[in-house]
């Protein structure tokens, strides 16, 4: 297949980010996410973008503000102790409402953890990446070429709802390597009408009214914070209705439900076939993104039918769990898959589990 | 019919009242700021990052445009948004808590960078918007609400001088300390400002102005006292010049 | 069908270089999934290196498998270390110029490939790991043994050209052993 490029995740992510007219990028070396910075620095002066190493996470998330301040498509990108430096900044983009893409490649454990790979950041990128209650949009791809093309997507959705999107990551995901088909980049035109369009980015006054790009209302007493809350949340609501997104497979006559996201979702997908091969009646739900959870999908399941559900993550405690567990009820029995601090998620433990259920 | 001499900057909103105390010279400061852009013709070219503590104040007052950056974080905005933007003339506005404290490293290195952008400093030693804490900027001997038997050496360190550690740096291209305490000082740092904005234009790279400031209200002054202590006491400490002119 | 494999040595073996040769062959050759995931240790040099590759017919599910089709081990701590992680049946190819370590185990086959000494007497040690390569894909079938041959060409070749003829040599030795081991078999 001549359009099947084999790329390492974390360059396939760079350049599809480039392709969708990212052309600022600022980070901090944090493994496992080395090659996205290098990548952009390599390719950011041939696009004619900005590729700055900031002296900090904090600085470099505060960078990527800036940047999507003047209008431009930005990026930055880290792994979870470093996520939370970049809360801060964060934090800011959504009071400020500012459009920017950022990667979680997520390593193992509180504080620094271990460097490989692991999904233990699930609450913090869906429940609270920094302080002040917002929430984010956060795409979890399975395979390289659905990071690839949530990349793009994030970037559009980024722009279409005036916030910062999260890309939520794993040190495989950024690691390995894998077949993928890049999209045609967006034109020199189109990038700069993309920015063109962003009105209210600050540019000087240029003979118009005065860009103030703020998060929340600062110290100006003429504008309203709980106004803003509102607005705030009347979006999150509407991204219940509209934006979840969730692979569903083989549940019309499913007995056992395996559930996983991202990585694990690939793995569990897997293991739903081969229990399918032994003759076990699995299906799959698998979140391709994890805020807003796709509450309805879990809650439309036929409980009479289902023996039970397995909760598959590299996440101990387990994380995602909670939020099957919290939509479930009580109305059916839960197994659970789990690894964590850099042990991949194996299938066969999966397929135990819903073996388990089946025999209960 | 009678020649106008004199009007409010057009970068400051008409009818605008600002939030700063009495005698507090962020007035001046932010007025000869706008008096600079007028002068150099770039107020519908400028776009300032607003640093957290009084400084922010200025959004009350300011018709420029603008984008609010985290505490200490200006610098680091203003890094990237130039470089974006690099037909916009940036400037942050920040006091001593924000850029010599929790900023320190974003300030330090921006500078090192020599990112195109200039730093308006207002050093007064002390955080004024939460009440009157240490800053790294405060006296030795000060009583602050932190440091309520005086600022210590031992305990707290030295005043940090930012223009000084600057001056170690080979990339800034315009270092200089500058007061409003007096009408002839005005006169000088509305020249100093001018020259940093001009270095920017020039493409010439990181330009830095700090301003001896006042903070009447929780130096427990009034302010012509505050005024006097400036000259008597505080520019002993953090003495007033142009530290380099590329 | 989906087949995977563990190669591992040391850092400097050509390990990466290996996996991803059978992985770009895959990719560009062939209509197949493959995946690819790198695992080092945290020294920059001279410690362990391995890889996972899984090449299959349907989407491949877990990049990093805990028991492979297929383990290569290119010395003695990779092979402590690997063991165990190798399905019953599997095979596990030895570079038997380096491994002293007893294999341990009876369900599993043994495909020795003196590697190390082949690269030696071809004079550059360090097309080992084309001997290797050269003794899975005749063992195994896993891949038209041309197209690797060719992709070799293409990735290694484009900064070395010189290195083709002895890359090439290498491959065909590696081959010549994998095909006849399986035919002992």
């Amino acid at each position: 297949m001549a359009d099947r490029v084999f790329m390492k995740g974390s360059e396939a992510i760079a350049e599809a980010a480039v392709r969708a007219g990212c052309r600022f990028f600022a980070g901090y070396p944090i493994t496992p996410q080395n090659e996205v910075p290098e990548y952009f620095a390599r390719r950011m002066p041939q696009v004619g973008g900005v590729f700055l190493q900031g002296e900090s996470e904090v600085a470099s998330a505060n960078m990527t503000y800036g940047a999507a301040a003047a209008g431009v498509r930005a990026m930055t990108s880290s792994s979870s102790c470093g996520i939370s430096l970049k809360s801060e900044a964060i934090s800011w983009m959504a009071g400020a409402r500012l459009p920017v893409v950022i990667a979680n490649f997520q390593r193992g454990g509180p504080g620094i953890g271990t460097i490989q790979p692991s999904q233990q950041d699930y609450f913090q990128a869906t429940k609270a990446s920094g302080n002040g209650g917002f929430e984010m949009l956060v795409l979890s791809p399975s395979t390289l070429q659905e990071a690839v093309d949530m990349t793009a997507e994030a970037f559009e959705l980024a722009d279409r709802y005036s916030n910062p999107v999260l890309l939520l990551l794993d040190g495989f995901t950024g690691t390995m390597m894998e077949p993928v088909s890049l999209p045609e980049p967006l034109s020199e035109e189109r990038i700069a009408a993309i920015r063109a369009s962003k009105t209210w980015a600050a540019t000087g006054k240029r003979g118009g009214a005065q860009h103030k790009v703020m998060c929340g209302p600062g110290l100006d007493t003429r504008l309203s914070q709980q106004a803003m809350n509102r607005e705030a949340a009347a979006m999150y609501a509407k991204w219940r209705e509209e934006e979840c997104d969730c692979e569903e497979f083989m549940l019309e006559d499913a007995e056992v439900v395996v559930t996983a996201y991202g990585i694990s979702g690939r793995i569990a997908k897997s293991a739903v076939k081969l229990l399918r091969a032994e003759g076990i009646r699995a299906g799959l739900i698998r979140p391709r993104r994890v805020h807003p959870f796709p509450a309805k999908v879990y809650d439309s399941l036929d409980f009479s039918r289902i023996r039970g559900i397995v909760c598959a993550e590299m996440s101990i405690p387990a994380q995602f769990a909670t939020d099957v567990e919290a939509v479930v009820h009580g109305r059916t029995a839960f197994a659970y898959a789990l690894s964590s601090g850099g042990d991949i998620l194996d299938r066969s433990e999966i397929m135990e589990a819903a073996r388990g259920l089946m025999r209960d | 019919m009678m020649e106008k001499v004199y009007s409010r900057p057009s970068g400051i909103f008409e009818g605008a009242v600002t939030g700063f105390c009495p005698g507090c010279l962020h007035s001046s400061v932010s007025k000869i700021v706008c008096e600079a852009l007028d002068e150099l013709n770039m107020v519908d070219n400028a776009c300032y990052i607003q640093g957290v503590g009084c400084g922010g104040l200025v959004v009350t007052y300011f018709d420029i445009d603008t984008v609010s950056a985290p505490h200490g974080r200006a610098c680091a905005v203003a890094s990237s948004f130039k470089r974006c933007s690099p037909e916009t003339l940036v400037f942050t506005y920040q006091g001593d808590g924000d850029l010599a404290a929790i900023g320190l490293a974003e300030t330090m290195s921006a500078a090192n960078r020599g990112e195109n952008f200039t730093v308006i400093f207002v050093n007064n030693g002390i955080y004024g918007m939460t009440g009157g804490q240490l800053a790294p900027t405060t006296l030795l001997g000060t009583k602050t609400t932190t440091t309520p038997y005086g600022r210590d050496i031992r305990e707290h360190g030295a005043p940090l001088h930012m223009c000084e550690i600057l001056n170690q740096l080979e990339a800034p291209a315009y270092i200089a300390r500058v007061t409003c305490a007096d009408v002839p000082n005005v006169r000088k740092a509305k020249e100093a400002v001018k020259k940093a904005f001009r270095c920017q234009i020039e493409g010439k790279g990181f330009s830095f102005v700090e301003f001896v400031s006042n903070c009447p209200t929780n130096w427990g002054m009034s302010p012509a006292e505050s005024l006097d202590y400036i000259h008597n006491t505080v520019l002993k400490e953090f003495p007033l010049g142009e530290f380099r002119a590329k | 069908m989906e087949k995977s494999i563990i190669i591992a040595g040391f850092g400097g073996q050509g390990v990466m270089v290996a996996g991803q040769l059978l992985c770009y062959t895959a990719c560009e050759t062939t209509d197949r999934y493959v995946t690819f995931f790198p695992s080092y240790g945290a020294e920059m040099r001279g410690g362990t290196a391995n890889c996972y590759v899984v090449i299959s017919d349907e989407p491949v599910g877990a990049p990093k498998v805990s028991r492979a089709d297929y383990l290569v081990v290119l010395n003695d701590p990779s092979l402590e270390r690997f063991r165990d992680a190798v399905v019953p049946g599997g095979t596990v190819f030895v570079n038997s110029s380096v491994v002293t370590h007893d294999i341990g185990r009876t369900d599993i086959n043994v495909v020795k490939v003196d590697a190390g000494a082949i690269a030696y007497e071809l004079g550059n040690p360090k097309v080992l790991n084309l001997v290797i390569v050269g003794a899975i894909i005749g063992y195994t079938d896993l891949l038209p043994a041309e197209n690797v041959l060719q992709t070799a060409f293409k990735k290694l070749g484009a900064k070395r050209p010189e290195m083709n003829p002895i890359n090439e040599a290498a491959f065909r030795r590696g081959l010549e052993i994998g095909k006849s081991a399986r035919s002992g078999e």
